[in-house]
């Protein structure tokens, strides 16, 4: 198991430089990323003084060795647009992005798996034909539409919850449903395969047969078994979250960093668009790697077959 | 037998026709589930509908008509049959404008899907059937890939370039190649020590061959199931970032660009918000439809994907 873990923080390190060079890089895609953080009426002067202020006249790999070495003490530089460190405004903004991801996280699993669960036990009923159906619907959907027309019935038409802004509770209920909904359908989808998987195998026959009161055989010994893929896929899904709130937060205002990354975008803010980047696909890689363990606590069988 | 000197008839027989057989029984085995029928039949429509609406609807999206701005839709008061979905802020016709929009989204679905294919197919091919430091280096690549959330690097990466349909097409493909040369790696590692593979090696046929003749079309199933999901996925994100101003440059209408616009009019006018999302979730839609019965129809090892 010792050596299991040691090797997913190898993965988790080197997937992390990878994630920097990209990052660091991205910005050298156009040719000269001075003159993209200037406007276009900038003299030969500005650009001059702006290059050597942030290093650019360094050969490449330099200049990613400073990047790097300063990003692992969490200095990106300071952001051009508000002139302050990148740092600083990333980490006034992520409390309420995890807020929302946290959020739409809890709502997915909270209404997938049961609705899941009984669309395994009671299948081909109307009931597992209209969960599932709603489901396929929620795939379909794409998030920020389902935010738009939210904001439509509940604000718009009803006047029952908030447009935009963060604050009270009533502020979180319509982004981090659009935002969760996405991954409701997919889990639902998911725990009922899974939970159709288990409820044939033989233990769960072997509990029935022990004469076990349906409610045990379907919470203790089916659920525990199904949960596995399901918390794998949750991990992994994260990284959807993630992805997603840079769209959901301009849908509604909120002040995470999604909206950070897109407003530094439209200044041509580069250091603070490299810092989001980079800030939000750690958190990702963490995330991954910790449900990866709590995958290993879950199925010892894991580290096994993977040390052999 | 070496096809290269095989007459016409031979190889039609040989070759040819035992493939459009399996091709037919496949459609027949998809057609036979209705919801997967549903999800062709709708496809095929918005497709065909995409194609030829020129014909019947030649509504200029662009045209402004300022008299009448906000129009609501037809059968709503206040609306006319002249825009039967109503206008916009502009006074351009909204039905107009999502025909429009359904090639843009379409166009970069189904391009940027080949290229992540094209490239999965290739990279995935290598790393299975040559193994070794070759293959380390392009799944450690993989790995990084898999750990980036798509959107941030998709919109950086426009961010950079520039938006324009060539950048999205090629932006959107180059980020998603990772799921298909995972699915093709795993499928030629087990395909490798097949006999017919050993055989083919064992009489001296070169490489190349063997990936393109013998293992690729084996592996094409899977993909076909994976890539029809993924236009989904494609089409979705490609609104999202249209949403967020850095899709197709103006004044292309594209699905995402509408309902960016038609946020600011919310409280006037449903409509402006209301029928490009519904575009979007019935292309959606009848792509998934199609994708899981051709995902149960040839591969039913993929149901959880």
């Amino acid at each position: 198991m010792g050596r299991y873990i040691l090797k997913r923080l190898w993965h988790a390190v080197y997937v992390m430089v990878g994630i920097s060079m990209i990052s660091f890089f991205f910005i050298h895609l156009s040719g000269d990323p001075v003159m993209l953080m200037l406007p276009a009426d900038a003299s030969h002067q500005e650009i001059e003084e702006l290059r050597e202020r942030l290093g650019f006249n360094d050969p490449i790999p330099v200049q990613y060795l400073r990047f790097a070495s300063n990003a692992v003490r969490g200095d990106f530089g300071e952001s051009l647009y508000y002139h302050v460190s990148a740092m600083e405004l990333i980490l006034e903004r992520l409390p309420a992005s995890l807020e929302l991801a946290v959020a739409a996280m809890v709502i997915a699993l909270s209404v997938a798996v049961p609705i899941g669960i009984v669309s395994a036990v009671r299948r081909n009923s109307l009931l597992d034909m209209g969960s599932m159906l709603g489901a396929l619907l929620g795939l379909s959907m794409p998030h920020f539409w389902l935010g738009i027309m939210l904001i439509l019935l509940f604000s718009v038409k009803l006047g029952w919850l908030p447009t935009s802004g963060r604050g009270s509770w009533a502020h979180l209920v319509m982004p981090s449903l659009a935002l969760g909904m996405g991954l409701m359908a997919m889990f639902a989808r998911l725990t009922r395969s899974v939970m159709l998987e288990v409820l044939g195998q033989d233990y769960v026959r072997t509990a029935r047969a022990k004469g076990l009161k349906e409610r045990l055989v379907i919470g203790k010994h089916a659920l525990k078994n199904a949960l596995i893929p399901l918390v794998t896929v949750a991990g992994m899904q994260f990284g959807f979250l993630i992805g997603g709130t840079v769209i959901i937060e301009t849908v509604f205002a909120w002040p995470g960093v999604g909206r950070l990354v897109v407003q530094a975008i439209f200044n041509r803010d580069y250091p603070l668009v490299q810092a989001c980047v980079l800030v939000l696909a750690v958190i990702f890689v963490v995330v991954n790697l910790l449900v990866d363990l709590l995958y290993v606590h879950l199925d010892p069988q894991i580290s096994y077959l993977e040390e052999k | 037998m070496n096809s290269a000197n095989a007459t016409f008839p031979t190889a039609f027989t040989e070759e040819i026709q035992p493939r459009l057989r399996l091709l037919w029984e496949t459609t027949r085995e998809v057609a036979r589930r209705p919801s997967a029928l549903v999800g062709g039949i709708l496809l095929l429509a918005i497709v065909l509908t995409s194609l030829s609406f020129p014909l019947f609807y030649g509504v200029d999206p662009l045209e402004q008509d300022l008299l009448a701005r906000l129009q609501p839709p037809a059968w709503e008061e206040g609306g006319s049959w002249e825009h039967p979905l109503g206008t916009d802020n502009l006074g351009r016709d909204i039905l107009a404008r999502i025909l429009h929009g359904s090639r843009v989204s379409l166009t970069v679905g189904l391009s940027a899907v080949l290229v992540a294919e094209l490239l999965g197919i290739v990279l995935g091919l290598i790393s299975g059937y040559y193994g070794g430091r070759l293959d380390s280096v392009i799944m450690r690549i993989a790995d990084v890939f898999m750990a980036y959330p798509f959107m941030l690097l998709t919109i950086s990466v426009i961010a950079v370039l520039g938006s324009s349909l060539f950048n999205l097409i090629l932006v959107l493909g180059i980020s998603d190649w990772v799921t298909y040369a995972r699915t093709i790696r795993g499928s030629v590692l087990s395909l490798k020590e097949k006999e017919f593979v050993e055989a083919s090696r064992a009489v001296g046929t070169p490489n190349r061959v063997i990936l393109l003749r013998h293992i690729l079309p084996n592996v094409i199933s899977p993909l076909l199931v994976l890539g029809t999901l993924r236009v989904a996925n494609i089409i979705i994100w490609e609104s999202g970032l249209s949403f967020l101003g850095m899709g197709a440059p103006p004044p292309t209408p594209t699905w995402g660009r509408m309902l960016a616009e038609g946020r600011v009019y919310i409280t006037d006018a449903w409509w402006l918000v209301t029928f490009p999302g519904l575009a979007i979730m019935l292309t959606i839609l009848s792509i998934n439809l199609l994708g899981d019965g051709l995902r149960d129809a040839l591969d039913p090892r993929l149901r959880n994907i």
